[in-house]
């Protein structure tokens, strides 16, 4: 779950990380009153799920009450890269000495965690990793033992910032390290991280992913649940609990397990197809999950046919052409279905809805044989 | 031969006496593993269709002799679950529960590495392992599988494995053991531990890989191959076609900055002399060429 900048420095201010005071509005009115109140001169900040905002235009100084009224009205509405700005963040801008990067994640090779440090912040990592990585001072962090301040202050050195800035740092990266794992996240960076003329070191920018898996423990994630960018599709698929993907194409996916959802799309592209999404209902597909994953399909304009790959596990496959028979005598489709059911039972399973097959329903034997076929009937 | 799991292999359940961990404790006793015992420290003393349960797996193993756990315990109570599992000597940890945070599954990895290194978790979110004939441990059909060998079988995904299982058995090839390392950022069992077990397992004789998109453990492996096995390889990587910045299911799916992409993951399998199929039937076909060719 991607933070946008704005709650990505809330979150960081519960773990006292210093951020700059600001409040996220969504209409110019509320905009040039914050403004205000915060007091010249503001930043007026873009909030969308996509980097590149202050070469889109979607970050303005204002030092004034008609500059911010100004810069609001431009940037609300505006697109960048795909995402409309529906909400603005004002905050007192700020006197920038130096401009640093500091992260956290986790290393998958390692099994670790990263903190990654650099005295070149403000451009994007990944482009001070490919001209110059000495300039990225990297520890690994065993989680058993956590980040200590001696840790902590010999890395700050290694990676050669300004001495001013050492002590601020250690602390905001200690602090960091808190947020990224009692928080739980899967990222928490701070580009950039600034050391101010007068000696402060200060997160500016925030990009924060949380571990959607520990909302169990965290109180009050709903509301960045609701910032999430899904198209509507997603959305409904979403508020039904189904694992979907949109894509841009037009066979609809639906496959039983996330490992066979995505080996059903690849196939679809391999014989000449373009999927409209990737769609898991997991491994007990019941009539019920059946009925809404077709409901979110068959509300998609685009898809002009439907594949339904599922292997029968534990879930055997007379189970699960039962299922498919309930969920179509409840949601009407538009679009012809072809269905691929193997494994256990799958015998009896192809049975049943040969007995229910027409123009719009076959079943094949094969994960190619129905590919070709949905493709054929989606062209 | 085995690797991991065999008949001779007792196991105790963390989560018997819930519906999961009933129902597939049972199916997996029903397919021939010793099932021996049951914990929850809430119902010790009671037993789940004869199964004894035990309030805690130190109690369980000194009672039964079991030396592997499975555990269906829901996600919040999962690290406390794996503690206590290796904490009590147990040889193996299979996890099946999903959701588990990466947080966790971070900490608990790297304090069973360094306290109790006798300790082999499998998971979390995998389907678990089977040796079939000998024993089923987790979510696997079992009757999918065709005892024997020469194949082994590692997978980070559920229904893959079960589809490369079944295609095993219609062209009547045996499977030595099936391993599903489970599909999350921080597996207790990576690819190479299996790997190494096939290589030094006699019954088998090639080894299948099923890997999907994120992080770079299937190119991990090709490394290993390349480097120390001596055993033909078949694979195939789900996700060649998945958008980037995307979650494909499994909270490990992702292309992220552009790694973790399949092509690579291919492209590294390829150049290891891995035999790599472009979908699941063809690396079944595969592995059909490599069997009558051994």
């Amino acid at each position: 779950m991607d933070l946008l900048e704005y709650q990505g420095k809330q979150f960081f201010a519960s773990f006292d990380i210093p951020v700059s005071p600001g409040e996220a509005v969504t209409t110019v009115e509320e905009a040039v009153a914050a403004a205000d109140r915060i007091g010249y001169p503001v930043v007026v900040k873009a909030q969308v799920h996509v980097g590149g905002r202050g070469k889109a235009g979607g970050v303005k100084l204002a030092s004034n009450t008609s500059e911010a009224r100004e810069h609001a009205g431009n940037i609300l509405g505006l697109d960048i890269k795909g995402h409309i700005v529906k909400i603005v963040w004002i905050e007192s801008a700020s006197d920038i000495a130096e401009e640093y990067y500091a992260s956290f994640t986790l290393d998958r090779a390692a099994k670790k965690h990263l903190g990654m440090l650099s005295a070149q912040g403000g451009v994007e990592i990944e482009v001070v990793a490919d001209e110059n990585p000495d300039a990225i001072a990297k520890i690994w962090i065993d989680p058993v033992d956590g980040l200590t301040e001696e840790v902590a202050r010999a890395w700050v050195l290694a990676a050669n910032l300004n001495p001013a800035a050492n002590d601020g740092a250690v602390d905001i990266l200690l602090k960091l390290y808190r947020a990224y794992t009692e928080g739980d996240a899967d990222l928490c960076e701070i580009n950039p991280l600034i050391l101010k003329p007068t000696g402060e070191v200060h997160a500016l920018d925030a990009k924060v992913t949380l571990d959607g898996n520990a909302e169990f423990r965290h109180e009050g994630w709903e509301v960045y649940d609701a910032t999430q960018v899904r198209d509507e599709r997603e959305q409904a698929a979403h508020d039904k609990g189904l694992q979907y993907v949109g894509l841009e194409g037009s066979v609809g996916v639906i496959a039983n397990g996330a490992g066979l959802a995505m080996s059903t799309v690849d196939i679809v592209n391999q014989v000449g197809g373009k999927p409209a999404n990737f769609l898991d209902i997991g491994g007990g597909a019941n009539a019920e999950v059946m009925a809404g994953a077709l409901e979110v399909i068959n509300n998609d304009p685009a898809v002009k046919a439907i594949f339904i790959n599922i292997f029968g596990g534990i879930t055997k496959g007379d189970e699960v052409a039962n299922g498919i028979v309930t969920a179509l005598g409840r949601v009407k489709i538009d679009s012809p279905i072809v269905i691929r059911i193997d494994g256990t039972n799958a015998e009896q399973g192809r049975a049943i809805l040969a007995e229910h097959e027409s123009d719009m329903l076959q079943s094949k034997s094969t994960m190619l044989e129905a590919a070709k076929a949905v493709v054929e009937l989606a062209k | 031969m085995a690797i991991f799991v065999d008949e001779n292999t007792k196991v105790l359940y963390q989560g018997l006496t819930g519906s999961q961990g009933r129902f597939y404790g049972l199916r997996n006793r029903d397919y021939g593993t010793q099932v021996v015992a049951g914990v929850n420290p809430k119902k010790a003393g009671t037993d789940v269709d004869g199964i004894p349960v035990y309030g805690s797996v130190a109690e369980a193993k000194a009672a039964t002799g079991a030396t592997v756990s499975c555990v269906f315990i829901p996600a919040p109570g999962v690290q406390a679950a794996v503690l206590e599992a290796a904490e009590a000597g147990l040889e193996l940890v299979v996890v099946i529960t999903e959701g588990v945070p990466a947080q966790d599954e971070a900490y608990f990895f790297n304090k069973v590495k360094r306290d109790f290194p006798g300790t082999r978790i499998l998971g979390p979110n995998c389907p678990g392992i089977i040796s079939p004939g000998k024993a089923n441990i987790g979510i696997t059909a079992g009757e999918i599988a065709k005892p024997g060998g020469p194949v082994g079988i590692v997978s980070r995904s559920g229904t893959l494995t079960y589809q490369a299982l079944y295609e095993l058995k219609l062209q009547n090839i045996g499977v030595t053991t099936c391993v599903g390392i489970g599909g999350d950022p921080v597996p207790g069992t990576s690819f190479i531990d299996c790997l190494e077990a096939f290589e030094a397992d006699p019954e088998t004789k090639a080894v299948m890989l099923i890997g999907e998109i994120g992080g770079s453990a299937e190119e991990e492996a090709a490394e290993f191959i390349k480097n120390h096995m001596t055993k033909p390889v078949s694979a195939y990587i789900a996700g060649v076609t998945a958008p980037p910045g995307k979650k494909m299911g499994h909270a490990g799916a992702i292309v992220s900055g552009g790694k973790g992409t399949a092509a690579a993951k291919m492209k590294a399998l390829t150049d290891a002399g891995v035999k790599v199929g472009n979908n699941p039937t063809e690396a079944g076909e595969l592995m059909v060429e490599i069997v009558k060719g051994l």
